[in-house]
């Protein structure tokens, strides 16, 4: 919209050129990609890629599915980033460190539980309790969090709550490595029936899990946002805070809730990230954390099904993204460069639409 | 919550008829919550293994370690905090007396029983398996290696002690508080500066002094203690009764009011009035500096290198954060091609480059690098939102160091093996400089940081300055005043990131080697910290936040003066971060301008309170006409 009124300086003629950059980039890898699925000895995918390979088909489901299942957990980490820029107009960086604690949490108690056997005895149950104790410990995190840090700074400019969100971020991070150590959390072992690949479509249990945990989460806060009173005055206040408030509707309170949704929210991806990966140390939240950043801005950030839609983006294109692009045009060691390929679909983003593929919702004077 | 706590207009006039209070008129409610917070902080600090990994250290010989004082600090801050009214403007200001002696020995004793229940807790149950300092070691010292007993009752008892203390602050006059505060802080400093204060009384041949001021076992003796204490009190006291002087002198418009504030202002004057002082202050701590390193052992240089290497990296992102307010996270990155780049030229081990140019050779390939990875990494994102752009200069700081990771630019680069032999710097033939003599590096971290301050000082007061600044404060507003914000921030990106090579480059200088993970996302973390600690866009703020934070607390990668600090190191700085927005977002050092844009409204409202003083002093006391008050 600016660009129309202003005259194009040379900073947009770089920023188109990086534009078209980035697509010659995607098209050229997608394309040798293409090739090499057709014949690995085809001359262009060898010209790209002299040792081009093909993928097989169950290799190439494999990376889908395994990338939507990270997908689904980075969107539900998302949500907590998306609906808190909603309603308070920041990042709260230290977001992805509530999944870190949703992590632990669950990698403590599940031990636990297996210790004293019930972990093989009666998994469902279990695996709702960890569940269940994983988002109460999150949501207290978040709530605590938003009332020593965040609320004394209302109405500071708004790269004051992002600085202290920072701070926060490593104190959780260090409080956790002071608190229960820098040795490596282990999960244990999932019952057979979920690791075993023939449940369904060759599709290893664990990862249906992880999806289906996910919707149900997903389901359950579209419930709560689009059903609810509470729901309704969490949009309220999301349009326009201070007419919210003239309407009778506590802002704080709802914050408070706002954060409370999202820490639940980052409770369950932090099992559904047990469930996956069956490691958690004290850094795991961080990288997360800016994928799911990544995801809520991809999706439009403020858009809550957004939020969802681009963290599986974000998901597969991390796991497609090294061995259908950036592999077939000849980069050695491409899954090493996933968190960059993560990265670099954030920053695409914001160069091509800065406002998500969904469109952004915030209140007006958020709005660019 | 706000500064409004320390409203310097009311403090001084309230005392004449301030009504008493009753020593039991406490505010319940607050000293419960105090006492809360107290004992599960308390709790955390013991958990978190503080305690035991600081035990080590003593501060003073026999009676106090570091690792008891992490228990103490605490309860003297928050019976303080409890103690402390708010006076607002129309409120009463009720007499400071034993109730708040009161309040805060009750917050102290009950606070600390959390340390009792841990005691208790510690000696019934073991949930070590999560908690990996539920430990005997920790039983051991909160019980004071004698009986459970003992360290269950014992724990109340000091907090109450201590809590008495703190509450008793606010009931000495100001100036014994701040005296006492100086006394404590120059013997906690004199025993944290163990080392360098040996080092330099070795320099000078007086180890006569460092072996009388420190036990065998690194802290205070006894009457070294003491007569420290002694020393601080008395120079406080001659500094109050000498600030006193001047206020009495200065200020003939000593009005109820604004006695308090009008003191400081006016100090402040006296100072700029006198530039030749100030001169002479300048030329004498240049020289100091310059000639101190020749004293100083390996050990302490060493520190001074890595403290000046964080000077320069801090200059260089106070240009992008302080000046032009561009939340740059991934600062990290300029650090990493300055370094990188030296690498890659000098050294006869870099995989792909034979090339071995001297080093101010590479410097220059360096700087240039950096202001290209600046408008590389900057034009992309500066017509993004703030909070937006920080967290894409933290992806490109995370993307460049996962690249110098990676296999696919290893042939460059060397994986993470990183990049070795990297020889020293020859400084036209006249000496050499090398990471094993750490002297010879002060010397060229130093020369680095006199460029950096004076470009950072004369950029602040240019038109360039000014526009960043101006872009700080409101962007639309600076554009349509007919700034060019988009070159005026690439600018900012720019020299930020020449500045931020120079420092990588004496790195690998230095160390002799690079390696990937030397440029993780937490050294910029850390360097923001100094930054805003020290105070965003105030040069003295930026070095004094260095020197304090990486002096004692250490860098990411490099030993403090508290090395028993090492694992607690980022907790600390997370919380430091936290506690400096909250409290005093505009740093130690404060920038005036800064200082006026983050606290207009309260200064519009002491101008405001000044403003009825006034009025009310002219109208001869009648305060009836406050309705039609000039609010600025």
């Amino acid at each position: 919209m600016q660009l129309t009124t202003k005259q194009r300086t040379k900073v947009d003629w770089f920023l188109t050129i990086l534009r078209v950059i980035a697509l010659v980039v995607i098209c050229a890898g997608f394309a040798a990609f293409v090739a090499q699925m057709i014949d690995s000895q085809n001359p262009f995918a060898r010209w790209a890629n002299p040792d081009a390979i093909n993928l097989t088909g169950e290799q190439f489901q494999g990376l889908v599915v395994t990338g939507l299942a990270q997908g689904a957990m980075y969107g539900l980490i998302a949500l907590g980033y998306s609906m808190v820029y909603g309603v308070l107009g920041f990042i709260n960086f230290a977001h992805g460190e509530v999944f870190m604690v949703g992590a632990m949490t669950g990698a403590v108690t599940s031990s636990k539980l297996a210790e004293a056997g019930y972990w093989e005895s009666s998994f469902v149950l279990c695996l709702v309790l960890v569940v269940v104790l994983s988002m109460v410990v999150c949501t207290v995190t978040a709530v605590l969090m938003e009332r020593v840090a965040y609320r004394p700074l209302r109405g500071k400019p708004r790269l004051i709550p992002l600085i202290t969100s920072i701070g926060v971020s490593f104190f959780l991070q260090n409080s956790v490595l002071a608190l229960l150590g820098s040795t490596v959390k282990s999960y244990p072992d999932l019952p057979d029936w979920l690791t075993d690949k023939r449940t369904f479509l060759e599709i290893q249990g664990s990862k249906i899990l992880v999806v289906v945990v996910a919707a149900l989460a997903m389901a359950g806060l579209w419930y709560l946002v689009e059903k609810t009173k509470t729901g309704k005055a969490m949009r309220a206040v999301a349009e326009d805070a201070e007419i919210a408030s003239l309407m009778g509707i506590d802002v704080n309170r709802i914050i408070v809730k706002t954060f409370a949704v999202g820490g639940a929210m980052a409770g369950v991806a932090g099992i559904l990230w047990g469930l996956l990966f069956r490691s958690v140390i004290h850094t795991t939240g961080f990288l997360p954390g800016i994928k799911a950043f990544s995801s809520a801005v991809v999706g439009g950030i403020g858009n809550l099904g957004g939020s969802m839609a681009g963290g599986l983006t974000i998901g597969v294109a991390e796991s497609l993204g090294p061995l259908m692009i950036l592999e077939p045009l000849g980069v050695s060691g491409p899954s090493q460069l996933r968190d960059a390929v993560a990265f670099a679909v954030l920053i695409i983003v914001l160069l091509v639409r800065p406002s998500g593929i969904f469109g952004e919702r915030l209140p007006p004077e958020e709005r660019t | 919550m706000t500064a409004a706590g320390d409203f310097p207009a009311s403090q001084d006039a309230a005392p004449a008829a301030a009504p008493r209070r009753r020593l039991l008129e406490q505010d319940w409610r607050k000293l419960l919550r105090a006492s809360a917070i107290l004992a599960i902080a308390q709790v955390f600090i013991g958990l978190s293994g503080m305690p035991v990994s600081f035990d080590r250290r003593l501060l003073i010989d026999p009676i106090l370690s570091l690792g008891y004082l992490s228990l103490l600090w605490l309860p003297l801050a928050v019976s303080y905090w409890v103690g402390r009214e708010q006076v607002l403007e129309g409120m009463t200001a009720y007499a400071r007396g034993g109730r708040d002696v009161l309040a805060g020995a009750i917050t102290g004793a009950v606070g600390n029983a959390g340390l009792t229940l841990l005691v208790v807790g510690i000696t019934h149950f073991d949930i070590r398996d999560p908690l990996v300092n539920w430990s005997p070691q920790l039983l051991g010292i909160l019980e004071f290696e004698e009986s459970v007993w003992l360290g269950a009752l014992i724990w109340p008892a000091i907090g109450a002690g201590v809590g008495a203390l703190g509450g008793g602050m606010h009931w000495a006059s100001s100036r014994i508080t701040r005296t006492t505060v100086i006394v404590l802080l120059s013997v906690f400093g004199t025993a944290v500066l163990e080392s360098v204060i040996t080092d330099l009384s070795q320099g000078f041949h007086i180890e006569a002094v460092s072996d009388w001021l420190y036990g065998p076992k690194r802290g205070l003796t006894y009457p070294a203690a003491i007569v420290v204490a002694a020393a601080a009190a008395a120079i406080a006291g001659g500094i109050a009764a000498y600030r006193a002087f001047l206020a009495r002198t200065a200020s003939t418009s000593g009005q109820l009011g604004i006695a308090a504030s009008g003191e400081t202002s006016a100090n402040r004057v006296r100072w700029r009035r006198i530039p030749v002082r100030r001169l002479v202050g300048f030329a004498l701590s240049a020289a100091a500096i310059v000639v101190l390193p020749l004293f100083l052992g390996r050990l302490t240089n060493e520190l001074l290198a890595n403290v000046g290497l964080f000077i320069l990296l801090a200059l260089g992102l106070n240009i992008i954060v302080g000046l032009a307010g561009i939340l740059d996270l991934g600062y990290v990155a300029f650090f990493a091609v300055g370094g990188y780049s030296v690498a890659v030229l000098t050294s006869p081990g870099s995989p792909r480059f034979d090339l071995e140019i001297p080093w101010f050779g590479a410097l220059f390939a360096a700087m240039l690098l950096a202001g290209l990875a600046g408008l590389l990494i900057g034009a992309p994102v500066i017509r993004m939102r703030g909070d937006y752009l920080a967290i894409v200069t933290l992806g490109f700081g995370e993307i460049i160091r996962v690249l110098l990771l990676s296999d696919w630019l290893s042939g460059t680069f060397n994986g993470a093996q990183g990049i070795t032999n990297i020889p020293g710097v020859e400084v036209f033939g006249l000496a050499t400089v090398r990471g094993f003599e750490p002297r010879s590096v002060l010397y060229l971290v130093l020369v680095f940081c006199a460029i950096a301050v004076y470009v950072s000082w004369r950029l602040e007061n240019s038109r360039i300055g000014r526009a960043w600044m101006a872009i700080r404060e409101d962007e639309s507003v600076a554009e349509a005043m007919g700034v060019d914000t988009v070159s005026a921030k690439l600018m900012a990106f720019v020299t930020g990131a020449v500045l931020g090579s120079f420092s990588g480059a004496i790195l690998s200088a230095k160390v002799g080697s690079v390696f990937p993970h030397s440029f993780a996302i937490i050294v910029s973390i850390v360097i923001l910290v100094v930054v805003i600690f020290g105070g965003m866009g105030s040069i003295a703020g930026v070095i004094a936040g260095a020197a304090v934070l990486i002096g004692v607390l250490g860098g990411p990668n490099q030993p403090g003066l508290l090395q028993e600090f090492a694992e607690y190191k980022i907790l600390i700085y997370g919380a430091l971060l936290v506690w400096m927005m909250l409290q005093r977002s505009e740093g130690l050092i404060p920038s005036v301008r800064r200082a006026r844009e983050l606290h207009l409204d309260e200064m519009n409202q002491d101008a405001w309170l000044r403003a009825q003083v006034a009025a009310d002093d002219a109208g001869g006391g009648g305060g009836g006409d406050r309705s039609e008050g000039e609010q600025p």
